[in-house]
């Protein structure tokens, strides 16, 4: 099992614990609770993915071969999916992100979060993890 | 009242679906819906100028809903009412057919901080291709218009006011009597958009004095892509076309072409025939159920919910003048209105959050946007009971 699909199959299982849909709401804001603190100097304009209701500010790093993502969002729902994205893409190298298909928000019952990008530009932020991976390649 | 609404008879997310997004677009009837069904299984044809049964049926069915319009509004005749998409076209059409024509270099529009972006960018490109300047009257604490610096505003310059008569996103009734009275007595001519009031307050275009009003079928029980621009007809007659093309034409040939009389003037191209006759059956509907009584339901429901909502702590509401519709911008301390918005979908229940299309008010107010619920003639004291427990929950999950 590769490695992404250990972590992929670790919280699509997590979720499936959720019947009811604010239980799985509660999970979401608790993974945004996981998140690895983005320091304030962070938060600029430069780093902004710009959806429509929420904000999203992304940084990307290289190590070695290896690409690391952080983010945060000012809302606590955003946040959480912006969690789970990075738990999936952070720390793996820039030909594994670009090849990825990208489902896991489908997969845990999310879909409707990437349709209404209006909403909060998760999709930006996908397309923009992709550019910074084909940077660093 | 529910059971004439199939719509709402749905559950979202395992609950009954509660639907307070209103302001936004409102549901339809069974007798709406019926009637779209009904255009398209027994009468649907081009109007004027066929010679067959069909096509004197839909143009009888379609100048029907003109004369319904007309009466529903209190228009002097029925051609004054002109089918456009709905408000933000009139606006559109009104800027360019009467603006382009009679509003020139250094004359004045004023709008205020109220307005929605339909009846704000409009006028800046018209201001842009004129050389107009556009005034705004701001508006005071709780949302209602600053009537002082309205009337400083005013000057021989100002060629037109256009005003929401209603605000969508705080509720306010503004007193559009005094500000067509005082806009007439400069020579400006007025717009009233009536999208917000057409649902709730009985208009009558001749009493108000207004030059123009618009407003649109989907808010008031009616469905989307349509709506109606009322005008004066003495305005009317001497604006420019808006669209060219068929219907809006008496003759054409390549030298000249020569336009056809109101109230097709401004309706080229095929229109939405089928939305226009069930534009007349929602004013029906509303007709039915008196629009003074909906007003009071809703008025009703605002009290009653404003104060079970008072009681949450670190509410704050936008817009609380004693003048206003049915609708409640509200924020809740820390609380970021998409997490809550997402929060009651969870729950069975539609609000709206943002900056309901009126980007310059929230930057007045200081905010990115609110959360707002906005009610109908389907909504009931037992639902904003289910509200207050769906907004208490989605609090404490996101406190």
């Amino acid at each position: 099992m590769s490695n992404f699909s250990a972590i992929e199959k670790e919280i699509i299982e997590d979720f499936e614990l959720f019947d009811d849909p604010m239980d799985k709401y509660e999970h979401i804001i608790d993974q945004g609770n996981e998140l690895e603190v983005l320091e304030e100097k962070y938060k600029i304009d430069e780093n902004l993915v710009k959806g429509c209701q929420s904000k999203v500010w992304l940084v990307a790093a290289k190590e070695g071969d290896i690409v690391f993502f952080k983010a945060d969002s000012n809302t606590v729902i955003t946040k959480g999916v912006v969690s789970i994205l990075i738990k999936v893409l952070s720390g793996k190298k820039p030909q594994e992100i670009i090849d990825y298909k990208l489902d896991i928000l489908e997969k845990i019952g999310l879909k409707e979060m990437l349709s209404s990008q209006r909403a909060n530009g998760l999709q930006s932020m996908i397309n923009l993890m992709k550019q910074y991976a084909h940077k660093f390649q | 009242m529910k059971q004439n609404f199939p719509i709402l008879s749905q559950k979202v997310n395992g609950k009954e679906l509660i639907y307070f997004d209103n302001a936004a677009t409102c549901q339809k009837p069974i007798s709406v819906v019926q009637k779209i069904d009904e255009y398209y299984q027994e009468t649907n044809s081009n109007i004027h100028r066929g010679a067959h049964f069909l096509a004197n049926k839909a143009t009888e069915e379609y100048e029907a809903a003109r004369e319904y319009t007309a009466k529903f509004l209190g228009a002097e005749k029925s051609s004054l009412i002109n089918f456009v998409r709905g408000t933000t076209e009139a606006i559109n059409l009104v800027a360019y057919a009467f603006g382009d024509k009679f509003i020139g270099k250094d004359d004045e529009i004023i709008i205020s901080e109220l307005e929605h972006h339909s009846n704000i960018v409009p006028w800046q490109m018209l201001c842009e291709r004129t050389g107009a300047k556009l005034r705004v009257i701001p508006i005071n604490d709780i949302g209602e218009l600053n009537y002082e610096v309205y009337a400083e505003l005013l000057s021989e310059k100002t060629k037109l006011v256009s005003i929401n008569y209603v605000s969508n996103a705080l509720g306010t009734i503004n007193d559009v009597e005094t500000i067509i009275e005082k806009a007439h007595a400069v020579g400006a001519k007025v717009f009233l958009d009536g999208a917000q009031a057409a649902p709730h307050l009985k208009v009558n275009v001749q009493e108000l004095d207004c030059d123009f009003f618009a407003f649109s079928a989907h808010k008031v029980y009616g469905p989307t892509g349509i709506g109606v621009l009322y005008g004066k007809e003495d305005v009317l007659n001497a604006m420019n076309p808006f669209h060219g093309g068929g219907e809006m034409i008496e003759t054409v040939t390549f030298e000249k072409t020569t336009y056809n009389k109101l109230p097709y003037k401004f309706e080229a191209g095929t229109p939405n025939i089928c939305g226009v006759i069930a534009m007349a059956e929602a004013l029906k509907f509303v007709d039915e159920i008196g629009i003074e009584n909906i007003a009071k339901h809703e008025n009703d429901l605002l009290e009653y919910a404003t104060e079970k909502m008072q009681t949450i702590e670190g509410m704050t509401f936008y817009g609380t003048s004693k003048n206003k519709s049915g609708v409640i911008s509200f924020l809740i301390d820390g609380i970021h209105p998409y997490d809550l918005g997402v929060l009651l979908d969870k729950q069975g229940i539609a609000i709206r959050t943002g900056h309901h299309c009126t980007q310059p008010l929230m930057n007045k107010l200081q905010i990115e946007g609110t959360c707002r619920a906005s009610f109908a003639i389907y909504n009931t004291k037992e639902e904003v009971d289910v509200f207050i427990k769906a907004l208490n929950r989605a609090v404490l999950m996101l406190k």
